[in-house]
């Protein structure tokens, strides 16, 4: 018989999760586990970071490279407040995360005690589902559940509150190691055998189909099935920007990226196509446009685990609750040869029209801009990098011209759009997949929302390389005041600090990049190096990204670069 | 009479785990994803760790399905049904306070309540409480009646439903910390570190 404290229960529930990292940062009510983490050095990595926001980041990145938990511990009050935007970046985008928060001891609770909040009550709404545990012998169990909740179905984040005198209190350690059985919670896994057949009939009834490809197709593992429903029916497949990597992008059936800057083929052909084939995604109204006149010739199958997104915001003429993989492995064998020869070729058009109206076909002497940038480091690391992005313009040109192969190589905050997730996103991926080569590709806005954990980086000397694209704007802002408020740039012109000196404060190797010719060198020099280094690069101020839907406006009604020579 | 349609009105009926919190989680859902609620009750069962959730929405059986799988999303809600087409009794419970001071408006409301299945349970010298059970449906009638004589107080429960004939909406289901305190039992030192 072993009798533990809560605080050391926390510590071998974590273990026996095969948890070995952990990131956080201490303070009164979480300090009895802090203090049991000494015992569990050898075992149980704890990064301390600068900012509980960067600790929910870090573990949010941590889950999306790897497919596990990412664990993430604050104190109470402002410890846990901190952590309330990386949760809720975590739970748009169903992100595996679990957040360890300290609480005042139980009879402090709703006395409005130092450093009291009441955290469970806060991230309701942001976390999948959360726990306060108001009895040791229930330390156990709910960690248990809080890992089976977060990592199964449809993933997300859950949120155990732990008041400290639990955390202090003795049980006798027990865990369960039966399978969670919850009675309010079981996730679909097959389809019905009619929904197969409904769903092959509008496949083969279909001329101009299209696969819609999203983030559920990683998080199942699915991504074999789906090339071969690809392939065996010639059936185009465009990506959202989290479903990128569920097929190779250099993949001749791969039209690329769908939505507000989506490559314009996917959005013509999503609007022209007579089936959409929805796998894992969820029509968020970046990828749609305006609801009323999206895909109004489609007859749509949609397939996702969270039935809830079923009919949500389109209707579904076959709706199937599932597990990807599994549904498609019951689909394939039924599902015949086909041949879309006439609908490609339209599509081949389309992509014809995009690439003469690429910015990398300009001459741009004299100036740098974001796509060569970012086209360049993915030629330097052959393309083969997971690359972690901020929110803006430099997000969706590296969406555009990073091409991903792989699944879980482009980790980036679609739904909720988090400025500052990039670089400790990155941070907690390199803990997750340490033989990988990581790239924080960051705006000069969004780094500097969490460039504190530079000191994280240089004190675990972990291997993250930055790229800050500076164009001296909140760039994506700028854009949508170019285009609808007639230039008038306010509140998005920055006065920056000199990053170069910023990382040599820090103790970052680093270099600045002005022009083309010197991206080269810089990216190979922060390549040999074994620890972060950042890279400055000073772009084009006011370049834009483009195709571009205006929010709201129909798909097919794309702002489009226009060629050279038109003007 | 078909006691299950009321208007355009839809049920839906959750069965929940009884633990703290779970009512403010299901309130939650309900703002955030903007669903326009009728009326919400919540009751015990015969099982000390279930409540059971009768809600109604004025709106269409997509709309009711819509509330239905995001409520079974919720980890604390066991079983979810849509009392669609299924036939099913209802009851909501008034209290409604009226105006009690002269013979005119004692008679109107001892005549009206002997026409309803109401009971005055309370008289005093100037108001009179009336209980009344029954649909949705029949409470508005009477009370559309009675308004008249002057209403100057008014509770309703809320309806609450239950599906008819042998369909039983229930769960085996006991308590967590039960269920792993039995397994743990029966495992005798299993799952535990030395
Ligand atoms: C936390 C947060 N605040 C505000 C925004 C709104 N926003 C979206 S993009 C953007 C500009 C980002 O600027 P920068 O990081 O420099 O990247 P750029 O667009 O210039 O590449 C802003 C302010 C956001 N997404 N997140
Ligand atoms: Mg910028």
């Amino acid at each position: 018989m072993m009798i533990l404290k809560g605080s050391e229960i926390i510590m071998e529930c974590l273990l026996k999760e095969g948890v070995h990292v952990m990131f956080g940062y201490p303070g009164g009510a979480i300090l009895p586990t802090y203090d049991a983490m000494a015992k569990y050095e050898d075992r149980l990595h704890h990064v301390l970071v600068r900012h509980e926001q960067g600790a929910s980041h870090m573990a949010d990145g941590y889950a999306r490279a790897t497919g596990e938990v990412g664990v993430c511990i604050a104190t109470s009050g402002p410890g846990a407040t901190n952590l309330v935007t990386g949760l809720a970046t975590a739970m748009m985008d169903s992100s595996p995360v679990l957040a360890i928060t300290g609480q005042v001891p139980i009879p402090a609770i709703g006395s409005d005690a130092f450093q009291e909040t009441d955290v469970t009550g806060v991230t309701l709404p942001i976390t999948k589902h959360n726990y306060l545990v108001t009895d040791v012998r229930d330390l156990a169990y709910t960690m248990k559940e809080a890992f089976h909740i977060a990592r199964t179905g449809r993933p997300g984040p859950v949120l155990v509150d732990v008041p400290k005198d639990v955390q202090n209190a003795e049980t006798e350690f027990v865990y369960p190691d039966s399978e969670i059985v919850l009675p309010g919670y079981h996730p679909p896994s097959s389809a019905e055998e009619h929904e197969i057949e409904a769903a092959l009939q509008l496949i083969a009834d279909s001329k101009r189909p299209i696969i819609l490809a999203g983030h559920g197709i990683l998080m199942s593992g699915a991504m074999s099935e789906v090339r071969e429903l690809s392939e065996r029916a010639q059936i185009p497949v465009s990506l959202t920007l989290l479903g990128k990597g569920a097929m190779p992008e250099d993949h001749p059936l791969v039209i690329g990226m769908m939505g507000m800057h989506g490559e314009a083929c996917s959005n013509l052909a999503i609007q022209e196509a007579d089936l959409l084939i929805a796998l894992g995604m969820r029509f968020d109204d970046r990828v749609t446009g305006n609801l009323k006149t999206y895909a109004l010739n489609a007859r749509k199958i949609h397939i996702d685990i969270d039935r809830s997104e079923i009919n949500k915001n389109v209707r579904a003429d076959v709706g199937i609750a599932g597990d990807l993989k599994t549904v498609l492995t019951q689909l394939l064998p039924k599902l015949p040869r086909h041949s879309h020869l006439d609908w490609i070729g339209r599509i081949r058009d389309w992509q014809e029209d995009s690439s003469e109206r690429d910015i990398l076909n300009y001459e741009t002497p004299g100036i740098l801009l974001t796509a060569q940038v970012i086209n360049d480091i993915w030629r330097l690391t052959g393309g083969d990098a997971i690359t972690v992005t901020d929110v803006g313009q430099h997000q969706m040109l590296e969406a555009q011209y990073y091409p991903h192969q792989r699944p879980s190589t482009l980790l980036t905050s679609g739904g909720l759009g988090t400025m500052g997730f990039g670089f400790p996103a990155a941070i907690g991926a390199k803990f997750g997949k340490p033989n990988e080569e990581i790239w924080a590709i960051v705006g000069d806005g969004g780094f500097q929302m969490t460039l504190c954990e530079m000191a994280t980086a240089v004190q675990e000397n972990i291997n993250v390389n930055i790229a800050i694209i500076n164009n001296n704007f909140l760039g994506m802002v700028r854009q949508w005041q170019e285009l609808f408020f007639e230039k008038r740039y306010q509140a998005t012109p920055m006065v920056n600090p000199d990053f170069c000196k910023l990382a040599d404060a820090y103790g970052i190797p680093n270099r600045l990049v002005t022009q083309r010719d010197q991206i080269e060198d810089a990216v190979n020099f922060a390549r040999g190096i074994d620890g972060p280094t950042l890279i400055e690069f000073v772009v084009e101020k006011e370049e834009m990204v483009y195709p571009m839907v205006p929010a709201g406006a129909d798909l097919h009604d794309m702002k489009r670069r226009p060629k050279p020579g038109e003007a | 009479m078909d006691e299950a349609k009321t208007e355009n009105k839809m049920t839906v009926v959750a069965l929940v785990e009884n633990e703290p919190g779970v009512l403010n989680r299901i309130a939650s859902l309900f703002r955030r994803r903007a669903f326009n609620i009728d009326s919400l009750t919540v009751g015990r069962t015969h099982r000390p760790h279930i409540s059971r959730m009768t809600i109604r929405v004025v709106a269409g059986p997509e709309y009711a399905r819509k509330i239905a799988t995001n409520l079974q999303k919720l980890v604390n809600v066991i079983d979810v049904r849509v009392l669609d087409n299924e036939p099913h009794v209802e009851r909501d419970l008034a209290l409604i306070k009226v105006r009690n001071d002269d013979a005119d408006s004692r008679n109107t409301i001892t005549e009206i309540c002997d026409r309803y299945p109401a009971r005055i349970i309370d008289v005093g010298p100037h108001v009179a409480i009336i209980e009344m059970v029954g649909t949705e449906t029949i409470i508005e009638e009477f009370i559309e009646e009675v308004r008249p004589t002057g209403i100057v107080e008014m509770i309703r429960t809320g309806v609450v439903s239950m599906g008819r004939g042998t369909r039983i909406h229930d769960t085996k289901f006991i308590n967590r910390r039960a269920l792993l305190e039995a397994a743990a039992k029966a495992r005798t030192g299993n799952g535990r570190i030395d």
